[in-house]
């Protein structure tokens, strides 16, 4: 597919989704207010952290607060549905309609999931900040350095999580249904990504797989900029931020190439039923 | 590419699908789980044919027939398991960008609409992603109006659309980049008589506006009879005939439908069906109009026979009904 068609259509695609996006507002702002694991997770470390600070990281209740909220925060600015919508359109053959069209249909998704950022956005940067600034804004770098590598590490964050349930959602040309292996990779995601906890608090061996796998770099990595990178300080910090960045997007190279790989052979196998 | 040539040319193409059967039932869907039996539903079983610019096809065949999946590898969506196919001089397969600016495919149990906006948000999405300049745009929109009177309904939520208004409106987004050739699958499925007439009218001054070339299937034997002077049937994933209609009419049913409607007394009657079983199978009688089945050979011979010794008051010569060809076609080559 040529490129340059593509990065042409792809305003009209974000205002297209922007204007799905507004339709679905109701739906938008439920499934918004169900993410409340890191809530959850938030009273419940507050709570461990009362009688003072844990982990090879001495995190307070302070800490545990900013960490969740702007885990919240990541979490909800990042997020992708696509891994649905492909598992339903290639099982009943609604896929058909996206091949049909010159834009290349990964494309396509990446507009419609990006379209709904600036309305989650809206609905949740007032809460968010506002809650930050109240009970975590101590916790908060103030290092300018920092606070850019967390912009920068956003787009890396989101197309991790984008292109791993694009990867997922392709396995539905192979096997029936692609939410089953969804599961899986949620879980690992909870467990790996500092979603339920964050990783320095893991026990030793899962600590040490989750810094070499890619969630990490969804959500932990991102909250933890925003942190200081507690445990680091001065060029060691700026050291370490370069470095994951650097993995951050050379993990997002890796899944671009594995996405068009099986995307590539899923179409050979894709049979268009019930289109 | 050359517009001499065909503009679609189909060579010994087959497509085979691996399906999984299983019985219904718990214990069947329990024995699935260790061991699945799995069989090859062959589609279409090498076909060939050529298809020339500007022309108007019919694509016929049974539920089930193939003609829908020779419509998806045509349009790029399925891999032929064997065979070449070429469609504006591209593989379909390759999904080329410039391929697919060429080509449409509508399905009329199938939509492209954005459901919950408006369709004019879909012409412009189409816009974007067909890259047509706004001026083309702006021009095919306003014909398009006035060949199917958008305006009033394309600022409408698709979901809020009738079906006749939702067709309509797919058929103009799917034609909005002014594609070469148009795969149309069942366009008027489950429309009221005037609406079908309204885009069986619509689809042949497009092919004559812009000389694109139409491959159609439809179960409604009107719309292919009106649009189609070609047909292709398809039976079982193989070909059965390709020519023009009257062809595939003369090859199944040599015969020609007499309709007659007589005066006289009712005493008559009894001498009438004597000379009416004369002359052909006579199909219905009920004392005053009979349908006879007449050899196309004896027509003549008959028909001045039957206004020599009958009171004809009316008299239509008509080929059978096409359903009826199609159905006799289909029975023949059943197993």
């Amino acid at each position: 597919m040529e490129i340059r068609r593509n990065l042409r259509a792809y305003p009209t695609l974000l205002r297209i989704g922007i204007a799905e996006a507004v339709a679905y507002r109701a739906e938008l702002i439920v499934w918004m207010l169900t993410t409340t694991l890191p809530l959850v997770s938030m009273v419940l470390w507050r709570a461990v952290a009362a009688e003072g600070p844990i982990g090879p990281e001495r995190f307070s209740a302070g800490d545990f607060t900013a960490y969740f909220l702007l885990a919240l925060l990541v979490r909800l600015l990042t997020s992708s549905w696509v891994l649905w919508e492909m598992n339903r359109e290639i099982r009943t053959g609604i896929m058909s309609q996206r091949l049909l069209r010159p834009v290349h249909p990964l494309v396509a998704y990446s507009a419609e999931n990006l379209a709904a950022t600036p309305l989650r956005a809206l609905l949740v940067l007032p809460v968010s900040l506002l809650l930050l600034y109240l009970y975590g804004r101590s916790e908060i770098t103030k290092d300018p350095l920092l606070v850019g590598a967390f912009v920068l590490s956003l787009p890396g964050a989101w197309a991790l999580t984008f292109l791993s349930m694009v990867l997922c959602g392709c396995l539905a040309f192979y096997i029936e249904s692609s939410l089953g292996i969804f599961h899986l990779w949620y879980t690992t995601y909870v467990l790996c990504s500092g979603y339920l906890v964050p990783l320095s608090l893991l026990p030793g061996p899962v600590r040490a797989l989750a810094e070499v796998l890619p969630f990490r770099y969804m959500l932990d990595f991102p909250v933890r900029l925003l942190l200081g990178l507690p445990g680091l300080q001065g060029s060691a910090a700026h050291a370490a931020v370069l470095s994951h960045l650097v993995v951050e997007y050379a993990y997002v190279a890796g899944l671009l190439i594995a996405v068009a790989l099986l995307w590539r052979a899923g179409l050979r196998r894709y049979a268009a039923f019930g289109a | 590419m050359a517009s001499s040539g065909p503009i679609i040319s189909v060579e010994r193409m087959s497509k085979h699908y691996r399906v999984h059967q299983r019985s219904a039932g718990l214990l069947s869907a329990l024995g699935s789980l260790v061991s699945r039996r799995h069989d090859i539903k062959r589609a279409v079983e090498e076909i060939s044919f050529a298809i020339s610019p500007g022309e108007r096809v019919g694509f016929l065949g049974p539920n089930g027939a193939g003609k829908t999946t020779t419509l998806k590898v045509l349009a790029g969506l399925l891999h032929p398991t064997s065979g070449s196919v070429q469609v504006a001089g591209f593989v379909p397969q390759r999904r080329e960008a410039r391929f697919l600016q060429q080509i449409t495919l509508v399905m009329g149990q199938k939509q492209q609409l954005l459901w919950d906006l408006p369709p004019a948000d879909t012409f412009q999405l189409n816009r974007a992603v067909y890259d047509v300049p706004q001026a083309v745009f702006n021009d095919t929109l306003a014909e398009l109006d006035r060949l199917l009177g958008l305006s009033a309904i394309s600022r409408i939520p698709t979901r809020q659309l009738s079906l006749g208004e939702r067709m309509k409106c797919e058929l103009a987004a799917a034609l909005l980049h002014r594609p070469r050739v148009l795969f149309l699958d069942e366009p008027t499925i489950g429309l009221d008589v005037s609406m079908q007439v309204t885009l069986r009218e619509f689809v042949r001054r497009y092919n004559e506006r812009f000389g694109a070339t139409v491959l159609l299937t439809s179960h409604y034997m009107d719309d292919v009879a009106a649009l189609c002077p070609r047909v292709i049937v398809i039976d079982r994933g193989t070909l059965r005939y390709d020519g023009d209609l009257p062809g595939l009419v003369r090859s199944i049913r040599p015969h020609k439908r007499v309709t007659l409607r007589l005066g006289g007394t009712p005493c008559d009657q009894g001498r009438a069906e004597d000379q009416l079983r004369r002359v052909g199978e006579l199909l219905s009688w009920d004392g005053t109009q009979a349908v006879l089945q007449i050899g196309k050979d004896q027509l003549r011979e008959g028909v001045a026979h039957l206004l020599g010794v009958l009171p004809v008051l009316d008299l239509t010569v008509e080929d059978p009904p096409l359903e009826e060809v199609m159905r006799d076609l289909f029975e023949r080559s059943a197993p």
